[in-house]
């Protein structure tokens, strides 16, 4: 091959190729089933109770009642699932797997590889994302045929918008270590415990608003299903002459598009600042 | 322009440890360069900083000129490597995994196809073009990396231990195929002075991060090889200090190496005696000897060059 015929290849179309055949191994690996799978239990066991048990909260009010119940618990689990599940080791595994040591030393940016994998996780998550969206919109149909509410489609955008922040937190994870495992188990604990014990300490105990809290962002994901949107700060007074006031905080939808906004660029420097530092050392 | 490899005051040093120090190496031309040395002498640390998978605490890499740090992507365009058995994404299948270096290098699509036949063909990996890499032995996988040099035609080619995990057919067919790359820079890091001895026309040794020589293996055998004769005697037994004193007074011998537990690397003079009379005062010890081979004269100058393994 002489070397007129090759052509210079650039940072965007890299971007396009380590996507490609990133996506192409996400979607062969096991865990994307594992994933499916998973999604197919949650939204079997709801099916099941709610068409056994009829439960008010599902099935009592109207449409949106029904999405709340369902979609709206369950939607932000999915996320932080699937963000975990995909790019929890994204860039950690390169190392630790040692594929990085077939793909890096290449003429490509590492810039290129990392928006490359993180576009091939953010599809992968999408589908599975996707998937229990059709999943609970078939439920919904069933017991309110015809009636789709708009508030049901923000929040599954809302829901997307929190993916991509998630997504861009575990990648920084999967940036910091080199042991798959663990940026996979510091994304799971992060984004499911840690961020939700301090937006509780905050709000409940402390009366600040959780404003730097990725999951707090996100609660505008289930929120929006509620008519009319809850108050953006609700005090409860308890104990004897209720001296006690407990405070809880509900993020509005510009402030928790913005907040997430934050996080997903924030997150995407780090990890990048990261991933071109790190060294393939033994 | 001759390909070229070249390092400039190159540093690496992790905390207090330093892994390479100040290596000045600069090769020209179309040949295959042996990269010699003992288990952290800083050969892949120098390989992994050529190809931007590490960067260098001061220096620089320059591959056909082009400082690695500075412009990666033009440095690696004409540039391919095995650096520490690389592991393909597990879920594709060879040719998708090629096929993906192929578009990330540049190669035209109406090319891809036959291209990755070619080299497929050439590591005997055509049977397994379209079944799924996760599956494969370690052996198969690095066929699959040694396949993935030959893409796109490259000017320089790095190899860090290119035989590792290969059976005794897949050393001899890398060896074969390192051979047939005659028109490009081949920098190939081995324990295996023999192989090195069979494919390369140079060698480049290092030791504690520093380039002790670098020239033909014609010249580096004359330097540093001795005029003497060297055998290699392998026993049943492991050598203990006893018996290499033993043979260390036998008529003839001017020094003994232990090259492993049970080998010992014998030189003698020539003039004092000759190599069947030393063979037979050996064998006379009654210690074990099994074999006694010839030793090559790059061994000799490695173990004159390098005193010790770590």
């Amino acid at each position: 091959m002489s070397d007129e015929s090759k052509s210079v290849v650039g940072s965007l179309a890299h971007v396009g190729i380590t996507a490609k055949y990133n996506f192409l191994n996400y979607f062969r690996a096991r865990r994307f089933y594992v994933m499916l799978a998973i999604i197919v239990i949650i939204t079997g066991l709801l099916t099941t109770l709610v068409g056994y048990y009829r439960p008010p909260s599902f099935v009592g009010g109207d449409a949106l009642g029904f999405y709340g119940a369902g979609w709206g618990s369950f939607a932000s689990f999915v996320v932080v699932l699937s963000a975990a599940f995909f790019g929890g080791d994204a860039i950690s595994g390169e190392f630790q797997n040692r594929t990085g040591y077939f793909l890096v030393p290449n003429p490509i940016r590492r810039s290129a590889i990392y928006v490359g994998k993180w576009l091939a996780a953010l599809a992968a998550s999408t589908i599975i994302l996707g998937v229990f969206a059709l999943a609970m919109l078939a439920n919904g149909l069933f017991y309110f045929p015809g009636s789709i509410p708009w508030e049901f489609v923000e929040s599954f955008a809302f829901a997307w918008v929190y993916l991509v922040a998630a997504m861009s937190l575990a990648f920084a994870f999967s940036s910091l270590f080199k042991s798959s495992s663990i940026s996979i188990l510091m994304s799971v604990i992060l984004l499911l415990f840690v961020f939700n014990v301090i937006d509780t300490v905050a709000s409940l105990v402390a009366g600040i608003e959780p404003w730097f809290s990725i999951t707090y962002a996100a609660g505008i994901i289930s929120d929006v299903l509620n008519v009319p949107y809850p108050a953006h700060k609700v005090v409860t007074s308890l104990g004897a002459g209720r001296r006690f006031t407990l405070a809880q905080f509900h993020a509005t939808i510009p402030e928790g598009l913005l907040i997430l906004g934050v996080y997903f660029v924030v997150m995407a420097v780090l990890g990048l600042v990261l991933f071109e530092r790190k060294e393939f050392t033994s | 322009m001759a390909p070229s490899i070249e390092t400039r005051q190159l540093t690496k040093s992790y905390g207090q440890f330093t892994a390479l120090s100040g290596l000045d190496l600069n090769i020209q031309g179309t040949k295959c360069v042996g990269f010699l040395g003992p288990n952290g002498a800083g050969k892949t640390t120098t390989m992994k900083i050529l190809t931007g998978l590490i960067r260098a605490t001061e220096g620089t890499a320059l591959i056909n000129g082009v400082d690695v740090v500075k412009d990666k992507k033009a440095a690696m365009a004409s540039c391919t490597t095995i650096i520490e058995t690389p592991e393909i994404y597990p879920s594709l299948t060879p040719k998708e995994a090629l096929s993906m270096l192929c578009e990330i290098r540049g190669v035209p699509r109406q090319e891809r196809s036959k291209t990755i036949d070619e080299v497929l063909a050439r590591v005997k990996m055509s049977e397994w073009a379209d079944k799924k890499v996760g599956g494969f032995s370690k052996g198969m996988k690095q066929r699959v990396n040694v396949a993935s040099t030959l893409l796109s035609d490259p000017e320089v080619i790095i190899l860090d231990e290119p035989s590792s995990g290969l059976d005794p057919r897949g050393m001899s067919e890398v060896r074969d195929i390192v051979m047939s790359l005659k028109d490009r820079l081949v920098f190939m890091s081995s324990h295996l002075l023999a192989e090195v001895t069979e494919v390369c026309q140079e060698v480049a040794m290092i030791d504690h991060g520093k380039l002790l020589v670098y020239d033909t293996i014609e010249n580096v055998t004359a330097k540093f090889a001795g005029g003497g004769g060297a055998v290699e005697v392998s026993f049943a037994g492991d050598v203990d200090e006893p018996l290499r004193a033993r043979v260390s007074k036998l008529p003839g011998v001017t020094s003994t190496t232990k090259s492993n537990d049970r080998h010992l690397i014998v030189k003698f003079d020539p003039a004092a005696v000759t190599q069947d009379k030393l063979l037979e005062s050996v064998a006379g010890l009654k210690a074990g000897a099994l074999t006694f081979t010839r030793a090559s004269g790059l061994e000799d100058a490695y173990l004159s060059l390098i005193k010790e393994t770590l």
